[in-house]
C-alpha cells in the first residue's frame, strides 16, 4: 500500500442546454429586471486603450446549419498584452478593459459580435511570444463538455507564422482554421464544430 | 474585476483534464450531440497564461436578491410557487483547496418544469413570481448558497417519451479560464436521473453520482426550506516547483 493521493475529481460537465440564456444572459431572452445588464456585454468604454475591432462569426454544425442557441465567451489580454486577472504577475492590466466577453449567436441569424480592442502579444511558457489571439470557449445545447480554441488575426503572417500553438498542428491547413477572415477593424471567426472545415479545438 | 487578495495567487497550470471522466463530444443517444461534435482530436497542450489567467469577479456585481430565485423576479410581497428550497455547498479545486470569489450562475425551470424562454413550448403554465436565473460569489472557504424552488422535470424532444429529471443549470468561474465549467445538479432519490440521456453522456457512474446533491435535514430551516448540498470541484493548479519563467509570467 502507499499513501493515497487524495486528489478530488473534477466536476463533470454537462449541456449548457437550450436555455442556457436564462442564466447567463438574461436580458437578452426578455428576463429583464433581475440583472441590470448582460454580464460580458460590454468589454470597452471610452478610455479604453488601444485598437477597437470588432469580432463577428457564427458557430457552424456538421450540416451547415448556424447555431442559433449557442453562446460564446472570449478572454484576451489587453493592447499591451496583459490580462485583467489576479493571476497576471507581469504587471497591471489597462483597468477600462475587462478582457472577457460573453456573446450569444443571434436567435435569427447565428452571428455573435464582440467589440473588443486588439490584444498585444503574451508569452508562451518558454518566454517566446505568441501571436495575438483571442481565446474562445463555446457552449450548446448538444455540446457536452464546452470547446476551447483560439481566434489569430489574418494580418499577423509573420507572428502567426512563430506562434507556439499554431505550430504544434500538424495537419497544416487545418492552422488557417484558426485564423480570422477580414482585415482591421472588422474581423469574421466562423467556428466549425464538424467537416471538412472543422476548427481546431484545444484540449488545454 | 477585481478581487480581494489576501494571498499571492497562484498561477500553475491546471490539471489536465481527464477526459475519461467528462461525457465525449459523440453522444448519439443525446441527439442533438451527432451534429454538434467534434471530430478531430482535440489538439492537447498545457495551459498558457492565457488559460491561466482568467476574469474574477467582485461582490460589487451582485443585487441584493440575485442569490433569491424565489423572490428576484416576483411582484413586490409576493413570491414564486413550489417548493421552497436552499442550495448550498462550497467549491473546490482538485486538490480540495477552497475557490474564493467564485461566481456561480444557476437556471432551472419553475415547479412546473416549465422556462421562462420563447423557444419553450412545453404546455405546462409559466409563473408570473418566477424568472429562473440567479448568481453568487463564493467566500474565502468556497462557500455558497442561493434560496429558491425545486424544479419540476418536464418531457423534451429526443426520444418519443424523453423526460429531464429536475435539475438545476450551473456555470462557474474560478480564477483561470481553463477551469471553465458549466453543469446541472440533480437531486437525491429522483429515479428519472438514470433514464435520462442527457445524463447518461457521462460515461462513469461516480462522475454521474456526484452531480446529485443529496438533502440536507442539518441544515434544512424548521417550517421554511429543505436544504440541499451541493460541492463543485474545478480543475487543480499545479504547483509551480522548478518551473522556468524567463519572462516572469
Amino acid at each position: 500500500m502507499v499513501q493515497e493521493l487524495g486528489y478530488l475529481k473534477e466536476t463533470a460537465s454537462q449541456t449548457a442546454g437550450p436555455y442556457v440564456h436564462i442564466g447567463l444572459t438574461p436580458n437578452f431572452c426578455g428576463i429583464a429586471g433581475v440583472y441590470e445588464a448582460d454580464l460580458g456585454a460590454s468589454m470597452v468604454n471610452d478610455k479604453t486603450l488601444g485598437q477597437r475591432i470588432t469580432v463577428k462569426g457564427r458557430v457552424i454544425d456538421g450540416a451547415g446549419m448556424p447555431l442559433r442557441d449557442a453562446l460564446i465567451e472570449i478572454w484576451q489580454a489587453d493592447a499591451a498584452g496583459l490580462y485583467n486577472s489576479p493571476s497576471e504577475m507581469r504587471g497591471a492590466a489597462d483597468p477600462n478593459f475587462t478582457g472577457w466577453g460573453r456573446c450569444p449567436t443571434g436567435a435569427e441569424d447565428g452571428v455573435f459580435t464582440f467589440e473588443t480592442v486588439k490584444p498585444g502579444r503574451v508569452p508562451f511558457k518558454d518566454g517566446r511570444l505568441m501571436a495575438p489571439h483571442i481565446t474562445f470557449w463555446i457552449v450548446a445545447r448538444g455540446i457536452n463538455i464546452g470547446l476551447h480554441t483560439r481566434m489569430y488575426f489574418p494580418d499577423e503572417a509573420a507572428a502567426n507564422a512563430e506562434d507556439p500553438l499554431l505550430a504544434r498542428i500538424e495537419h497544416r491547413h487545418r492552422a488557417e482554421t484558426l485564423v480570422a477572415a477580414g482585415a482591421a477593424p472588422s474581423y469574421t471567426f466562423d467556428i466549425h464544430l464538424q467537416g471538412e472545415k472543422e476548427t481546431v479545438f484545444l484540449d488545454i | 474585476m477585481s478581487a480581494r487578495q489576501n494571498r499571492k495567487p497562484k498561477t500553475g497550470a491546471f490539471f489536465q483534464r481527464d477526459r475519461d471522466w467528462h461525457a465525449p463530444a459523440f453522444t448519439p443517444g443525446y441527439k442533438t450531440s451527432v451534429l454538434r461534435s467534434p471530430q478531430q482530436a482535440l489538439l492537447s497542450l498545457d495551459g498558457t497564461i492565457s488559460e491561466i489567467t482568467g476574469p474574477v469577479f467582485g461582490h460589487s456585481i451582485l443585487g441584493e436578491l440575485d442569490n433569491d430565485l424565489i423572490h428576484n423576479f416576483a411582484k413586490p410581497g409576493e413570491s414564486a410557487i413550489g417548493e421552497r428550497i436552499i442550495v448550498h455547498g462550497r467549491v473546490l479545486d482538485e486538490r480540495g483547496l477552497p475557490v474564493r470569489s467564485a461566481l456561480l450562475e444557476f437556471w432551472q425551470a419553475n415547479a412546473g418544469g416549465r422556462y421562462r424562454h420563447k423557444k419553450e413550448s412545453y404546455l405546462a403554465a409559466l409563473d408570473p413570481n418566477f424568472g429562473g436565473c440567479g448568481r453568487t460569489i463564493t467566500d474565502d472557504e468556497g462557500h455558497y448558497f442561493f434560496r429558491t424552488i425545486r424544479p419540476g422535470a418536464y418531457p423534451w424532444p429526443n426520444g418519443v417519451n424523453d423526460w429531464r429529471p429536475a435539475h438545476i443549470h450551473f456555470s462557474i468561474f474560478g480564477h483561470g479560464f481553463a477551469q471553465r465549467l458549466i453543469t446541472q445538479m440533480y437531486f437525491e432519490g429522483d429515479p428519472m436521473i438514470w433514464k435520462c440521456p442527457i445524463v447518461n453522456t457521462i460515461p462513469d457512474r461516480r462522475a454521474i453520482e456526484q452531480l446529485i446533491a443529496p438533502l440536507d435535514w442539518a441544515n434544512t430551516i424548521p417550517m421554511d426550506a429543505r436544504a440541499y448540498k451541493f460541492d463543485i470541484v474545478l480543475r487543480g493548479r499545479r504547483s509551480t516547483f522548478f518551473e522556468n519563467r524567463p519572462e516572469g509570467n
